[in-house]
């Protein structure tokens, strides 16, 4: 009997509708935009990758066709008769029909709940770079890690002459002459047996034969000798592969203006530009530490919750979180240790005798000690503060600024850090 | 009547080898084969399956079908994860099919339905293809394959090679090739028109799918070969045919309203709508023409399925039972095995009283029915059905599943005992009144009516409304007008006027839909204008 093969389909594609889900989520992109947005409003900078939840209302989603709706005559036949008699009435419930007659028409009948799915981490992240605007180049220098670390990874027969392994090479050295020699060998051996026999036989005829013999051996043993001692295929080498690596650690400061004048939007644009230098900095450092410092005309250093939802009012000195940056990287995070970045988000406001000191601190002591320094302005109305940070831009490659009154304009700030990194391998 | 190897083979069927017989019509076996050697211990139980195991089972099954003589075409079986299982599911069940979102919608629900545990995947998917091809769930057990493999491989398989609408309607042979073809004509377009204009295509199409079938004449068949060759042939063709109709009407600008009168198109209302579409829609691309006709030979390839719940699962179901209990009777079977799959039996044919008919639980105790008329006949039993009373059960219950469909199966072999055992009763909701009547109960004045209300129950072309293209304004401004008559004064669904909106992207002009009640008046009547551009 001849049966058919059972195919074992459990490890080739699964994930075959991945092209219906991307044709789903490009239908409802904004309802997954809003989606996005609202989460990231809700989460702190830690955490922002992981996937989401999606509701989604389920008349968006309907495929009409042609049906029946309630009315007119029918009859449906049901089971389980315990009571009914021919000709007995049931009143119809209240409110048109349904209940009993529901009959085909009830069976998409789930209710008015929003349709509800999860977008992955992969997703989330596709969305969130799409309302800033991106550049593709920057979602790779994302997703890559850039420090790279070489580690052994067995042996090649080709290579540099420094990675030659000499124990291997004549290990395979030896075996080849082993191989190649064998047989010429082992004759060679029953050769020199004969010889032997031979000279202890002294009859006349036996002298050619010896002569013979020995001629034999002689070329034998010329051959055995041109067996190269060491060949090309026996050279071994050290293979090499460089694995990419997450390097040491980083600090990262985000400064703060909470005065008045900051409303929620602008804390939320600021979120943005916060979670994206951190998503940055995670790509590149194991270890990472947030330090939250805001300021009005103090600055305090406080935990997330406080830093983008307490609201505080008065007056505003910029200078003030500046020094207070300063002194915890002299307090706790040593240069020579730790990576520093710096991100500043403020309306631009400032008292105006401040700005001045605000570039001198920057330029003088903290630029020289961070790896990256962003200010990001969310009010457009220029004040001191821009104009005095503006002298520090054009000779300060590592200080980038930047307007942003909505999130795409938030990516540009980062330009010079992502191009630095994204041109290196 | 022709069987599916003429048509298939028709050098074969034409010249017979001498010697052996014609293999046309296989004749149903009147009784079953008897086993040739009883097993020494019955087959081993582990709860896990694996590979040696489900062919050892396979091997019993397929030989204990064929005692029966069940015909069926060759199966396939693969394993599966539970995931592949959804992505099946995501796809109406077939292993390809071109991508759309409303799928991508289905697997979002399917995985998160499944993952919250409200609901389990069916144990099987069973793909109406020649080799028929099985899903086993990997999740099951020993016991659950083996109940898959005699429900899908010998009960659903043979049911799709022997009934008549699926030998009508469907070519198994050829419908994965289809629908690679259609993944990859549909991908084409996409990458050459955009997504966006093939996404609203579909979805346009896919509202009319329902009324995309023929239901009276059989399309012809065709390779997949012949059907790329004519694809070429056909988008030019079709165009300058779309063309010529608007060309050839004769110009009498000085008496447009006799000349509408004079002719009228179609000349006969046309009930499917999508293929009237793909060939008259004036303004449609040849591809966009193709992409139509798509989705309407899919829709065609379902239709019989969707006329045939009641007997389909009611047949797979009879037949694991059958199979799998003749099994443990021959010795093959451990108790342990008997339990489990038992288990999931009795969930499969539990009816709730008074909810929705389940069609397993029907199908299954309708075609056991059966059996039990032939084998032991009650005086009701002889009178209801004097020509199956008393005979020989296996070909009585072949004919049963050949030559029927869920309507006419439960117009003919509904018995009253089957009544009395479900306790079924008629509700008559007639909108005019303020209560529900109950019509019809399972006694002896019900009992006809009863059958006739349940047969009317599983009729498809009482289910879905009764829509029709009735005219064009050729003269005019081309709008197309379609008819809805109602049935039992029926009304249209709400989601008409939705439904219309892409029928009118479809055509291109604008569209009506005028509801008619049994008296002929226009009762309704919804529009949408011509869409600008």
């Amino acid at each position: 009997m001849s049966l058919q093969q059972i195919i074992d389909r459990r490890l080739s594609g699964k994930n075959k509708s991945i092209g219906n889900r991307e044709r789903f989520l490009r239908r409802h992109k904004e309802q997954i935009r809003e989606a996005v947005k609202r989460a990231v409003d809700g989460r702190g900078i830690r955490d922002i990758e992981r996937g989401e939840d999606v509701h989604i209302p389920k008349k968006d989603l309907s495929e009409p066709v042609f049906g029946h709706g309630d009315g007119g005559v029918r009859e449906v036949v049901r089971p389980g008769n315990q009571e009914y008699v021919k000709g007995d009435r049931v009143a119809k419930p209240k409110g048109g029909s349904g209940g009993q007659g529901g009959g085909q028409a009830s069976d998409s009948g789930e209710g008015e709940d929003d349709f509800v799915f999860h977008l992955s981490r992969e997703e989330f992240m596709q969305v969130f770079f799409d309302d800033l605007a991106l550049p593709n180049l920057a979602r790779t220098t994302l997703a890559d890690t850039p420090e790279w670390k070489s580690q052994r990874a067995g042996f090649v027969s080709d290579g540099t002459p420094t990675n030659l392994h000499v124990v291997r090479s004549m290990r395979g050295a030896l075996g080849r002459r082993i191989a190649l020699g064998m047989d010429k060998r082992r004759e060679l051996h029953e050769l020199e047996a004969r010889e032997q026999e031979l000279l202890r036989d002294d009859r006349p005829e036996t002298a050619r034969l010896l002569l013979e013999t020995r001629e034999r051996i002689r070329a034998l043993k010329a051959r055995l000798a041109a067996i190269p001692f060491l060949d090309p295929i026996d050279l071994r080498f050290r293979a090499r592969v460089r694995i990419p690596v997450p390097t040491t650690r980083a600090v990262m400061f985000c400064l703060m203006d909470v005065s008045g004048s900051m409303d929620e939007a602008r804390k939320d644009l600021a979120k943005r530009f916060f979670i994206l230098l951190y998503l940055f900095l995670t790509r590149h450092y194991e270890k990472i530490d947030v330090v939250f410092i805001r300021h009005h005309t103090q600055a305090q250093e406080v935990d997330e919750q406080a830093f983008f939802h307490a609201t505080e009012t008065g007056g505003t000195v910029v200078s003030s979180a500046l020094v207070l940056m300063e002194q915890i990287i002299r307090e706790r995070y040593s240069p020579t240790e730790w990576n520093i970045y710096g991100a500043q988000a403020s309306d631009g406001d400032n008292w105006h005798h401040d700005s001045g000191r605000c570039r001198e601190l920057l330029a003088d002591k903290l630029l020289p000690l961070c790896r990256y320094f962003a200010y990001v302005q969310v009010a457009e109305p220029e004040q001191n503060l821009w104009e005095e940070y503006g002298k520090l831009a054009g000779n300060m490659p590592h200080f980038a600024m930047r307007k942003a009154v909505e999130a795409a304009q938030i990516y540009p700030v980062f330009r010079e850090l992502f191009r630095k990194e994204g041109a290196s391998p | 009547m022709s069987s599916r190897e003429d048509r298939r083979h028709p050098e074969r069927a034409a010249t017979p080898p001498r010697g052996m017989p014609e293999r046309r019509q296989r004749q149903p076996l009147r009784r079953m084969l008897p086993l040739l050697q009883r097993p020494t211990q019955p087959l081993p139980s582990p709860n896990d399956w694996s590979f040696e195991l489900i062919e050892d089972y396979h091997a019993v099954i397929k030989q204990t079908a064929e005692r029966f003589g069940l015909d069926t075409y060759a199966n396939q079986l693969e394993v599966i994860t539970a995931e592949q299982m959804m992505d099946a599911y995501a796809s109406v069940g077939m292993p390809v099919n071109y991508r759309h979102w409303s799928y991508g919608k289905e697997f979002i629900a399917t995985e998160r339905h499944y993952k919250r545990g409200q609901m389990g995947l069916a144990y099987e998917i069973v793909i109406n293809a020649d080799p028929c091809i099985a899903y086993l769930m990997e999740e099951n057990t020993l016991a659950m394959q083996a109940l898959v493999i005699a429900h899908a491989c010998y009960g659903h398989n043979s049911f799709f090679k022997g009934n008549y609408l699926f030998r009508m309607w469907t070519d198994a042979s050829s419908i994965i090739d289809y629908l690679v073809y259609a993944k990859n004509y549909v991908a084409d377009c996409e990458e050459r028109h955009g997504l966006d204009a093939v996404e609203t295509l579909l979805d346009s199409c896919h509202a009319l799918m329902n009324h995309g079938v023929d239901r009276y004449h059989r399309p012809a068949k065709l390779s997949l070969a012949e059907e790329r060759a004519r694809q070429k042939e056909r988008e030019q063709h079709a165009q300058s045919q779309v063309n010529d109709l608007w060309r050839t009407l004769p110009r009498r600008p000085d008496r447009p309203d006799e000349a509408a009168e004079s002719r009228r198109f179609p000349e006969e209302p046309q009930e499917n709508l999508l293929y009237f579409i793909e060939k008259n829609a004036p303004l449609l691309e040849p591809w966009q023409r193709e992409v139509v006709r798509i989705v309407r030979k899919i829709a065609q390839y379902f239709y019989p399925q969707r006329q045939t719940q009641v007997m389909n699962e009611g047949w797979a179901t009879f037949w694991h039972h059958r199979l799998l209990n003749q099994m443990y009777d021959d010795g093959y079977l451990s108790d342990g095995m008997m339990i489990e799959w038992l288990k999931s039996h009795t969930n499969v044919v539990h009816q709730h009283p008074g909810a929705n008919l389940n069609p397993y639980a029907l199908g299954f105790a309708m075609y056991t029915d059966i059996k039990r008329i032939c084998e032991a006949p009650t005086d009701e039993d002889r009178a209801w059905f004097p020509d199956i009373a008393g005979g020989d059960w296996l070909p009585t219950l072949d004919h049963a599943m050949r030559n029927f469909k869920d309507e006419s199966f439960i117009g003919q072999y509904l018995s009253p005992k089957l009544m009395r055992d479900f306790r079924l009763f008629a509700i008559l909701d007639d909108e005019a009144k303020s209560d529900y009547e109950i019509s019809a109960i399972h006694d002896e004045a019900g009992y006809r009516h009863l059958r006739q209300a349940l047969s009317r129950q599983y009729d498809l072309s009482a289910r879905e409304p009764d829509i029709q293209v009735w005219n064009v304004n050729l003269r005019g401004d081309r709008s197309l007008t379609l008819r809805h008559v109602q049935h039992q004064n029926r009304p249209l669904h709400e989601s008409a006027q939705d439904v219309l909106k892409h029928v009118g992207r479809l055509w291109g002009f604008a569209v009506a839909l005028e509801s008619v009640n049994a008296r002929g008046d226009v009762t309704r009547r919804w529009s949408v204008p011509a869409q600008a551009g």
